[in-house]
């Protein structure tokens, strides 16, 4: 005989469930006379006396009989985890899957830029389907927002070369040639991939966080239903912010760091500006802008097809659209900095010292 | 069970406004223990607002908002949270924590205020849980990506009962169920007010479930409630959006198909 008193309730459960462990006696008779609440919790747990130990409830009144003939009902088996799989067997399918997905990726941005370019077309062809004002506002918020970010960075950056770079002239006593060192490598380099960096993280991950949001909420599937297409409306607007913009941004940046660069010369070397801006025209030869220019427009069209691609791949949940932003922005850097050294090969082999 | 007629919730004077925009003005309301308080209204009069504002989402711009004989506005988390501990709420979508399975979802709860319960009776409790809101047996292990639209709401509603509340939030339930799913929906909802004492404030715009479960009902409209009782009661008032409401074809249908049910039972 097993008298229950008090509340049967989630609060008490804990307990009750040891002291229940301990018994061991069989064909128990539970009584729940004196019982004055109870919850689902507890009514599961006297069914569980009655379902493994064979006991018998006695005493039970009408709503308590009703709470343990429903939770009863709701005896069925359920599965609460997912399968086991090995760890070994864990790590392996990873690599697969991971390998699988990188072949995947390459596949599918190749496919995704024959898209880019098909729609492209298309809007050659129907003027009319291109969207002014998307790209209007693209240009904002790619560009005329990152102006004060991206010419802070690039000011510090110029005055770090600069101050660097005279440290350790100065052991040769060619200090002077810090000016060389500003200059080439601000405009040909530094400008345009500090620029790409910035706007990877910044925009790269927004296109990727936006269109990611818009296919869970099936915004992207009813553009579609439309006849809309996503690629014209979503992707084409943001490329085409981000190649225009890039060489703007970059040749920007260029500046802002040899303006840095200059007032550290001014102030640290000597140097006045005005014999700095002339011995800048001196050292930099076109090309080192022309190579900049000609980086710049390919480095945004790689940042922002990865993050589009990579946010048109959103499926699922919330937390997909987290990693797919980061891998935008992973992606769109690395990819920025291989094909950078790619230029700097090519464009050496071609004279362009 | 003895249902004592006193009051659960308590909202007087709130008023409720985004920026230019006024929602609710000088509305008052009480649900009393144990009943089934339905609230209708047309699209944008503020249902959602309202249950915002009861459960501490949404800071009113004035009124009082009492919930267990406690007040609601200016409390710090600390001591809501043995408020919150006594109601369960279903959100519209669901809203289940979309990177647990719906298993560890319902245990988050019971985790969060009741540490340390054994795991096993935690995976018992989850299981269920997941049965009693009518999920099949495959559903505890799976994501919420996993699952229909109608599966979530399940889930939702087993994560709102999990920690066996006396008070039960309800947003839309039955939306986006299919009938039959709601029909149980409603059965399920009437046995566990039954068996546990439950009370449940529920939104709805589903007629049929408004007049199978609900108790009295009130109808949000000009920025207050209008109207509270039963259905009776309501179509003997003499409101134009009321009798729009229950008399349309589609609540002449509800009550024809609830004659049917009371005559056949």
């Amino acid at each position: 005989m097993l008298r229950l008193s008090g509340a049967l309730t989630l609060l008490r459960v804990r307990k009750l469930s040891e002291q229940l462990g301990e018994i061991e006696a069989e064909n128990l008779t539970v009584d729940l006379s004196e019982v004055e609440r109870m919850d689902t919790v507890g009514a599961w747990l006297v069914h569980k006396l009655e379902r493994d130990r064979g006991a018998t409830i006695v005493n039970a009144s009408e709503d308590q009989k009703l709470l343990i003939d429903h939770v009863a009902r709701a005896d069925m088996p359920v599965k609460i985890k997912r399968d086991y799989e090995s760890p070994l067997l864990v790590i392996l399918a990873q690599a697969g899957m991971s390998t699988l997905e990188a072949g995947r990726t390459m596949f599918g941005m190749l496919g995704f830029f024959g898209a880019l370019l098909i729609s492209t077309w298309n809007i050659i062809r129907h003027p009319r389907r291109f969207r002014f004002n998307a790209v209007t506002q693209q240009f904002e918020v790619v560009g005329v927002h990152a102006l004060a970010i991206i010419g802070l960075m690039s000011f510090l950056v110029g005055i770090v070369i600069a101050q660097q770079g005279a440290v350790q002239l100065r052991q040769f006593g060619a200090e002077v040639f810090t000016v060389n060192l500003i200059g080439r490598s601000a405009v040909k380099e530094l400008g345009v991939l500090m620029t790409a960096i910035m706007v990877a993280g910044r925009s790269g991950s927004a296109f990727a966080a936006q269109l990611g949001s818009m296919k869970l909420s099936e915004e992207v599937d009813a553009m579609r239903t439309i006849g809309v297409s996503p690629m014209e409306a979503l992707v084409f607007p943001r490329v085409l912010a981000t190649v225009l913009l890039m060489p703007l941004l970059g040749f920007y940046a260029a500046i802002c760091a040899v303006i840095g660069g200059g007032i550290f010369c001014w102030v640290e070397l000597g140097i006045p500006p005005v014999t700095f801006v002339q011995r800048i025209r001196e050292v930099v030869p076109d090309t080192d802008l022309w190579q900049a220019m000609i980086k710049a427009p390919v480095f945004g069209l790689i940042i922002a097809m990865a993050g589009c691609y990579q946010g048109l791949q959103v499926q699922g949940n919330a937390e997909e659209v987290g990693l797919r932003t980061t891998t935008a922005v992973v992606q769109g850097i690395f990819l920025v900095i291989v094909l950078d050294a790619f230029f700097a090969v090519f464009f050496t082999s071609v004279g362009w010292l | 069970m003895n249902r004592q007629r006193d009051t659960v919730i308590e909202v007087k004077g709130l008023r409720n406004s985004f920026g230019e925009q006024l929602v609710h003005e000088d509305l008052s309301l009480d649900v009393r223990r144990g009943e089934i308080f339905g609230v209708v209204g047309g699209s944008g009069t503020g249902k959602s607002v309202l249950m915002r504002s009861i459960i501490g989402l949404q800071v009113p711009d004035e009124g009082e908002v009492t919930v267990f004989g406690e007040s609601m506005i200016g409390r710090d988390e600390e001591e809501a949270k043995h408020v919150r501990r006594r109601w369960g709420v279903l959100f519209q979508g669901g809203a289940l924590f979309s990177t647990l399975t719906v298993a560890e979802n319902i245990q988050v709860p019971i985790k969060e205020f009741y540490p340390g319960l054994d795991p096993e009776l935690l995976d018992e409790i989850a299981a269920y849980k997941t049965a009693m809101s009518g999920l099949s047996g495959d559903a505890g292990a799976k994501y919420p990506s996993e699952l229909s639209g109608g599966m979530r709401k399940r889930a939702g509603i087993a994560r709102a009962l999990a920690l066996d509340p006396e008070l039960l939030f309800l947003d839309e339930p039955t939306a986006g169920l299919d009938p039959i799913g709601a029909a149980a929906f409603d059965h399920l909802i009437l046995e566990l007010r039954d068996a546990l004492g439950l009370t449940v404030f529920l939104i709805t715009h589903d007629l049929d479930t408004l007049y199978a479960i609900c108790d009295r009902i009130a109808v949000l409209a000009d920025k207050k409630v209008v109207a509270v009782g039963t259905i009776p009661e309501l179509l003997a008032l003499d409101h134009e959006w009321i009798q729009e409401y229950f008399k349309g074809p589609r609540g002449r249908a509800a009550a024809a198909h609830k004659q049917v049910e009371g005559a056949s039972a």
